[in-house]
């Protein structure tokens, strides 16, 4: 055997192993498809963000001398779905004109794109645009500095006036007006759908009270008919029922006044909301095993005709429309709004609405390259309106060419938001997110009979007061 | 190469990538999250010294309790299960099958290497109840009997989950057993069976004294992997209904990541190492006065 000792060997293993060990760490590869034209672009595309606010005037001047631009975009939806589809098809042709701008658009599924966001946040490496929750969560990055103010940026590029002004409103109250920090590429409404054919038969009409909407559901479940089709998997569908009936109670700012500590939850309003949902679930009108129901069950048990009706929002639209899901047929799908309350102080012009997943973009990646992120940001939303409404989907951007040949289903949706008179946010949009963990997770157990209405609320609170 | 083992600079080229990658990966991390715990925040508003403000909180917080409490039944119940149903199995080939046993050791060790989500996938249909019912509740009602919610009641979705993970590791346990057992000598076995000891006389007195150590590494293996129970929780319950099947592990995961309080996430964590170390230290202890 040699002798180690003093001989150059080891330290040559030792740097070997240095050097794999370096090369291991440096080569973090997101997992990113590249749609861009330019095949120079990609070595730009990993350091672009990271370095971004350090290297901001240098990297102004590369978007007039042509120098390569990478735009990521992380959202939860494929490619070549639905308004993705709509910005992915704008970019490349955007791209097309701008060899030096490479588009790339990275998918990170929804469960995990809060915790996602956040880390990049952390890291300093958000991508350019990015899927994102409107409320609550949004505010520490607006506070960090960490996402572009829209209305500053796009009053600057002149395409303001794309936004739809009560829903530009929608979204900053939703961030307590610190301002706007997100687009809403959606605009959802909610209420109860219904299946029409099932009502005619059994002569009902559609509720307009709580306590008709109870009688319908028990004149349909002594009929064998399941009444409702709910997730208590997902949970929120059923505290969206708890909602509806406290704003009819209190009235459309019930959640804010709970927020700002003028009401309780643990009030003889919300414990009747928790009791009547609780009702609900055990008398059996959301069927057999409503904990274990996971959100595609409950949609398909509606559409396939097994329950008469589902509370949901109209980003399920495109499954109404599509006759392969939709057994029933899109002619008998009804929409009526949140039922009153006899004495309460909401009334029935007052609609759950919201912007679902918005999207927002990097501070650090538009510093970066203002001129050339903001001349796609420009290419890409002044068009987005317009064409998404083409394809069917409904937005809080301006449309100046309503489609002539939007189904049935879509049509009655647009007209329902533009006569609604006030839009009332979900249940958990102003909690934190430990609270909206517990409501959604609890939300099953009431619905089951598994804990009481009084200690849904009293949990509730408590975590609201931490 | 006695001599090049003895030459502390050897030693450190074998040993220092390798302890230099688990000091990265492994110590500094542990390190790093034992700070947080005095500390609340997340990577994005910054974080702020609290003291041992997630301590007190610790042991007020009911979801810890049940949570904690949850981990230990679930490890009290897996693991017994585990090893009990792995002996019996391993007997079973030994005593019985024999030479015939390796397509039922190949069949039982099966579940083994399915992948977590799958085996979870199969459960769930197992057991549902809707949209139509699953195969243990088309059976029940075959006998006239009510359909149950299993996965939406806290105490049955235990079972559930309970029955899925000793299905799913007893093969591995029934295989390491079956090596002991292969390992003791006919010639004990003969003598023993030539002094009248038969069936389960001969198993109490002969074959389980001589498993012992085999049986307390088993029992060891199977705790630390139900005490850190996270893959066929989330991908069966999700920790649900409300909390009711939530372990340690994934109460963690929640605090940290999807409640952003990676002070307080870190501090279950730190619980979590402390109780593993505590069931591994009385493992030992328990074995060491065994085995000697």
């Amino acid at each position: 055997m040699f002798n180690l000792r003093n001989s150059f060997v080891p330290r040559l293993m030792l740097l070997i192993a240095v050097v794999a060990l370096l090369a291991a760490c440096g080569s973090a590869s997101p997992g990113t498809s590249s749609t861009g034209a330019s095949p120079g672009a990609s070595p730009a595309s990993s350091g672009s963000a990271a370095a971004s606010e350090a290297a901001s005037p240098p990297a102004a001047a590369s978007a007039a001398t042509g120098e390569p631009v990478t735009i990521r975009y992380l959202t939860p939806g494929q490619e070549t779905e639905g308004l993705e589809s709509v910005i992915s098809t704008l970019s490349k042709s955007y791209t097309e004109q701008h060899p030096n701008v490479t588009y790339e658009h990275e998918v990170a599924p929804q469960t995990d794109l809060i915790q996602r966001v956040q880390l990049l946040a952390g890291s300093n490496n958000l991508p350019t645009m990015f899927a994102y929750e409107s409320g609550a969560p949004l505010l520490p990055l607006i506070e960090a500095k960490k996402v572009l103010d829209v209305e500053k940026t796009f009053t600057e590029l002149g395409i303001f006036d794309q936004l739809n002004p009560a829903t530009v409103a929608l979204l900053k109250s939703l961030v307590n007006d610190q301002g706007l920090y997100a687009i809403p590429v959606e605009l959802n409404i909610e209420g109860f759908w219904y299946n029409k054919k099932l009502f005619a038969d059994n002569g009902l009409q559609e509720p307009k009270t709580w306590d008709e909407l109870l009688q319908v559901a028990e004149a349909l479940h002594a009929k064998g008919i399941q009444p409702f089709s709910a997730s208590g998997q997902q949970g929120w569908p059923l505290t969206r029922l708890i909602n509806g009936y406290a704003i009819r109670k209190y009235g459309p700012d019930v959640m804010e006044r709970v927020a700002q500590g003028e009401l309780k939850l643990t009030d003889p309003g919300f414990i009747e909301a928790a009791k009547i949902v609780q009702d609900m679930g055990t008398k059996g009108y959301f069927g057999e095993g409503v904990a274990t129901i996971d959100y595609d069950t409950a949609v398909d048990q509606f559409l396939q005709g097994t329950a008469a009706m589902l509370y949901m929002g109209s980003w399920e639209l495109r499954t109404f429309n599509d006759p392969a899901r939709n057994q029933i047929g899109a002619e008998n799908v009804g929409l009526f709004n949140i039922p009153t309350v006899d004495g309460g102080a909401g009334t029935a012009d007052a609609w759950s609405m919201n912007a679902g997943l918005t999207r927002s973009f990097s501070q650090a990646a538009y510093d970066a390259n203002p001129q050339a992120v903001g001349d796609w940001i420009k290419g890409v939303f002044s068009q987005y309106g317009q064409q998404a409404a083409d394809a069917g989907l409904v937005t809080g951007f301006t449309v100046a060419n309503p489609p002539t040949n939007q189904p049935e289903l879509t049509k009655m949706v647009v007209q329902q938001i533009a006569g609604a008179k006030t839009g009332v946010l979900w249940f958990e949009a102003r909690f934190d997110p430990e609270a909206t963990t517990l409501s959604q997770t609890n939300a099953a157990l009431l619905a089951t009979g598994d804990m009481t209405p009084e200690q849904f609320m009293t949990d509730l609170q408590q975590a609201l007061d931490s | 190469m006695e001599k090049v083992l003895r030459d502390p600079k050897a030693v450190l080229v074998f040993v220092g990538p390798a302890l230099l990658v688990y000091a990265l990966v492994l110590l500094i991390p542990i390190v790093w999250s034992i700070g947080y715990t005095f500390f609340e925040g997340s990577a994005i508003s910054g974080f702020t010294f609290v003291g041992f403000a997630n301590f007190v909180r610790l042991m007020q917080d009911r979801r810890f309790w049940n949570a904690l409490w949850f981990s230990t039944k679930y490890m009290l119940v897996v693991s017994s299960g585990q090893v009990l149903l792995g002996l019996l199995l391993a007997l079973l080939f030994h005593f019985y099958l024999k030479r015939a046993s390796s397509v039922v050791r190949t069949l039982v060790f099966f579940p083994v290497v399915l992948p977590t989500v799958a085996v979870a996938a199969i459960f769930s249909k197992l057991f549902a109840i809707a949209p139509q019912y699953g195969i243990v509740n088309a059976v029940l009602e075959l006998f006239g009997l009510q359909a149950v919610s299993w996965l939406g009641r806290g105490t049955t979705a235990f079972w559930v989950l309970a029955i899925m993970d000793i299905w799913r590791a007893m093969g591995f346990y029934a295989v390491l057993l079956y090596a002991g057992l292969v390992d003791i000598p006919g010639d004990i076995l003969e003598a023993a069976s030539l002094d009248g000891a038969k069936g389960w006389r001969l198993v109490q007195f002969i074959v389980l004294p001589l498993l012992v150590p085999l049986l307390i590494s088993s029992l060891i293996f199977s705790m630390n992997g139900t005490l850190k129970v996270f893959d066929s929780v989330l991908a069966l319950t999700n920790g649900g209904p409300g909390q009711a099947t939530t372990p340690l592990t994934l109460y963690m995961y929640r605090a940290s990541f999807q409640n952003n309080q990676y002070g307080y996430g870190s501090t279950v964590a730190l619980m979590l190492t402390l109780y593993c170390l505590l069931v591994s230290l009385l493992a030992f202890r328990f074995a060491r006065r065994d085995v000697a």
